[in-house]
């Protein structure tokens, strides 16, 4: 249970069906994290799942050059490991770069 | 009675203080993959550029690093082979397209995403001097030139980890 919606993560906590997400779940992984979510964090989280769905890699460096958010930024939003941390939050898998 | 302190656990990796001396492509990539991946966990990473790590933050250098092909066992290529002109190149410009094709990138940006991502870059006064650089001549983002000892003041945490590349 998550958010109060009954959903299934593996070991580290990360979803394991996307389908299955729901803001609410976002929220309070977030809170779990010490994450307050403001609309930037959404804006990240958005542009985070619409890639999951286009079946793209993600890295740092390409969250980066999206023109959604700088690196700076995105370590000022997420500070304990910026791609894990808004992975868990947006309901996708774990990210398996190392950039 | 006294007691002893009992040595303090090294505890979870909190900090990584990597200290490059090599200029060479590889070891430079290898640097900064490692000083990346440490942000990525939300763990503090410094790099210490010194001798000919330096040429990494060179301004003139950085852009034109390349791979060693001799003395390199790795390039499973003969000793004599590698030391051929126009070598070094071919194996400088493979790599760098193969790093391209892993979303890897070139040296000069690979410094500015570590800045952005909070790695602290030291230039080795040392190093600096013995090259004759001047400061406008390194990486303009670089947190500052400082010696050794300082450097080692800044492992200030348990679970502090240096590496020497």
């Amino acid at each position: 249970m998550i958010g109060g919606v009954p959903v299934q993560v593996n070991d580290e906590g990360y979803l394991t069906d996307h389908s299955q997400w729901k803001r609410e779940i976002g929220d309070a992984i977030a809170k779990e994290e010490g994450i307050e979510m403001t609309d930037s964090h959404w804006t990240v989280i958005d542009y985070l799942q619409e890639q999951h769905r286009n079946e793209v890699p993600l890295s740092v460096r390409r969250v980066g050059k999206s023109g959604v958010i700088d690196i700076k930024g995105f370590y000022a939003l997420f500070p304990k490991g910026p791609l894990k941390t808004s992975s868990k939050i947006a309901g996708i898998p774990k990210p398996v770069s190392c950039i | 009675m006294e007691t002893t302190k009992k040595p303090e656990p090294f505890g979870d990796v909190s900090k990584m203080m990597l200290i490059l001396s090599k200029a060479t492509l590889d070891n430079v990539y290898a640097c900064f993959i490692l000083a990346n991946g440490a942000r990525m966990e939300g763990i503090e990473a410094e790099i210490f550029f010194t001798f000919f790590g330096l040429e990494a933050v060179n301004k003139k250098k950085l852009e034109h690093l390349h791979v060693a092909t001799v003395g390199n066992p790795a390039m499973h290529m003969p000793t004599m082979l590698g030391g051929l002109p126009g070598m070094e190149a071919l194996a400088t410009k493979m790599m760098k397209s193969e790093m391209e094709k892993l979303d890897i990138p070139p040296v000069d940006e690979f410094l500015e995403m570590l800045s952005a991502s909070g790695v602290k870059l030291w230039g080795c006064k040392l190093a600096k001097d013995m090259f004759h650089l001047k400061d406008e001549e390194l990486y303009d983002d670089l947190d500052g030139v400082i010696t050794v000892g300082d450097f080692y003041k800044r492992a200030d945490r348990e679970g502090t980890h240096m590496l020497f590349i």
